[in-house]
């Protein structure tokens, strides 16, 4: 995948800067996200974390009224250069979102393979073989072998939100971005997505946007605090949570504001 | 622990439900009464002959209606060729596609369109094809059929896709799933319980058509042996012999209205049979 210029970096963002019309959501963000590590991104609701998440694959350009500037590169490739397809970014870039979304009118194993089906994939061994690997990686392949025709709509929340995941997977991306996977499930669900990626960060590079601080702590190797649309601290999780550089991330980390 | 007036709080509450109670009574009263008439009248003149012969001529009695049944089948199947894909596709335009204001005068149009009266279509499109080609004909009649359908199938399919949650479309398109694909694959295809239902709305509105069959089908007493001849429709044929003189007439009338009727019942049933969620028995 093209030359790395920087050894450990997956995403190499310089001078990020998205509007939503005249709002200047995120303002001239620059980082490096370092590869097969859990990079988190924390901070008070519409401090530009999700959106920011959405400028990596190009979410952001469903809505018309966006415009962004900068630059960002995916080991090494600019993503936004012209004749770069929004589809091939995506298709390296995947999401998780927050609220689970298999779709309602196909199976448990359809659901793995849409991407890979609609994508021109026929193979039914590649599929299938695709199939298990996906849930696998999941932590959802014991759960659900028995049944894989079953809806995706009749497995409980945490194992959709799993199966989200494991469709997510199944296109073989390199980064997988998250915005806030668990918040709306039980603490008990938000474990095992947890581990699920503390696991998945060795074959993959996680960009999880969240509202518990905790679960940053828990699960990230790196933490950025972003405050109304600026990038206000970019460190190691254990440097940010233990001996913050700045006063802003301190107060917030520590629960005085936000 | 009574509250001051409370007799007659509860009096009005009662007299509210009784007089909205009347009301429902007084809309499924004209439905029944429609539905006893058919049935009592229509029936007993119903028989084999009804579905298998041609009308016989002026004032010989039997006979039936078999050419225009097979008419109105033909003149839906032309309708829905024009209208199913035209209105289906514009509703998807309306619904993914499309800049607000440029939008905004399409459904405009569109509704417009759906309240303008069916003879109107009728003589609209009597002077785009009737008087070109030098007399009624089944095309035409179809075509006009089509036409009416379209704005209805566009308004429904619109509002059926702006059902479907924005989150199903993200999803996709996050999986490098190119937009068409999504629409058509996830998007439609969440939505096509409610696409067909308004596809079936708008057929069982247009088979009971009369007006518009009048100015570009103009009816037929025997077969059409192609599409560029006049032909029979039910609701002409119902027309005719409904307003003729003849005793058997009347009867042949009541027969052919309570076909129609179950014509559109059929439709309904079977399409609902065929399109039923393929997971509802097995959650």
């Amino acid at each position: 995948m093209a030359d790395n210029q920087n050894n450990s970096a997956a995403l190499n963002i310089k001078n990020l800067s998205v509007f939503f019309g005249k709002n200047h959501a995120v303002k001239n963000v620059s980082l490096d996200i370092a590869a097969r590590a859990v990079t988190a991104i924390i901070g008070p609701s519409g401090c530009g974390k999700s959106t920011f998440l959405r400028a990596i694959n190009r979410m952001h350009e469903l809505n018309p009224d966006v415009r962004m500037e900068g630059e960002i590169k995916l080991f090494g490739d600019d993503i936004y250069s012209k004749g770069v397809e929004a589809v091939v970014v995506r298709r390296r870039v995947g999401m998780v979102f927050q609220k689970s979304n298999p779709f309602p009118t196909m199976s448990i194993n359809e659901n793995v393979t849409v991407g890979l089906r609609l994508n021109g994939i026929r193979d039914k061994k590649i599929l299938s073989e695709r199939t298990e690997q996906s849930l696998r990686m999941a932590a959802l392949w014991d759960e659900v072998k028995d049944r894989l025709h079953a809806p995706a709509i009749s497995l409980s929340g945490g194992q959709q939100q799993r199966l989200c995941i494991a469709r997510a997977l199944a296109v073989q991306p390199e980064v997988l971005l998250m915005d806030e996977p668990a918040s709306a499930l039980d603490p008990l669900a938000t474990s095992k997505i947890e581990g699920l990626i503390l696991q998945l960060k060795k074959d993959f590079t996680i960009v999880i946007v969240t509202h518990n601080m905790q679960q940053a702590a828990r699960v990230s190797d790196f933490t950025a605090f972003f405050y109304i649309g600026e990038l206000v601290e970019f460190d190691a999780t254990t440097k940010i949570f233990t001996s913050p550089s700045k006063k802003q991330t301190e107060d917030y980390v520590t629960g005085r504001f936000g | 622990m009574t509250a001051p007036n409370h007799k007659w709080r509860q009096c009005k509450d009662v007299l509210m439900q009784i007089i909205t109670l009347a009301c429902a009574i007084l809309v499924i009263t004209p439905l029944i009464l429609v539905f006893y008439h058919l049935i009592t009248q229509g029936f007993s003149s119903l028989n084999l002959n009804f579905f298998t012969h041609l009308p016989k001529a002026l004032g010989e009695k039997g006979g039936g209606m078999a050419n225009a049944i097979v008419g109105t089948f033909v003149l839906i199947c032309e309708a829905a060729v024009v209208g199913v894909p035209i209105g289906v596709l514009g509703g998807v335009y309306l619904s993914e596609y499309g800049g607000t204001k440029f939008n905004w005068w399409i459904r405009f149009a569109a509704d417009i369109l759906n309240g303008v009266p069916s003879i109107t279509w009728g003589v609209v499109v009597y002077g785009l094809m009737v008087v070109p080609m030098h007399g009624g004909s089944a095309l035409s009649g179809g075509v006009v059929l089509g036409m009416m359908m379209i704005p209805l199938v566009m308004r429904t399919t619109e509002e059926v896709l702006q059902l479907v949650p924005g989150g199903y479309r993200e999803a996709a398109l996050a999986l490098g799933i190119s937009q068409w694909k999504t629409i058509v694959q996830i998007v439609i295809r969440t939505a096509l319980k409610g696409i067909v239902t308004g596809v079936l709305l708008a057929l069982a509105r247009i088979a009971g058509e009369t007006a518009p069959l009048l100015f570009t089908a103009f009816g037929n007493l025997g077969w059409a042996h192609s599409l560029k001849e006049p032909i029979a429709a039910m609701p002409l044929q119902i027309y005719l012999y409904a307003t003729g003189p003849y005793e058997d007439w009347h009867r042949q009338a009541w027969a052919g209205a309570l076909v129609l009727l179950l014509l559109v019942l059929v439709i309904n049933i079977g399409v609902r049979f065929l399109t039923r969620d393929r997971f509802q028995q097995k959650i």
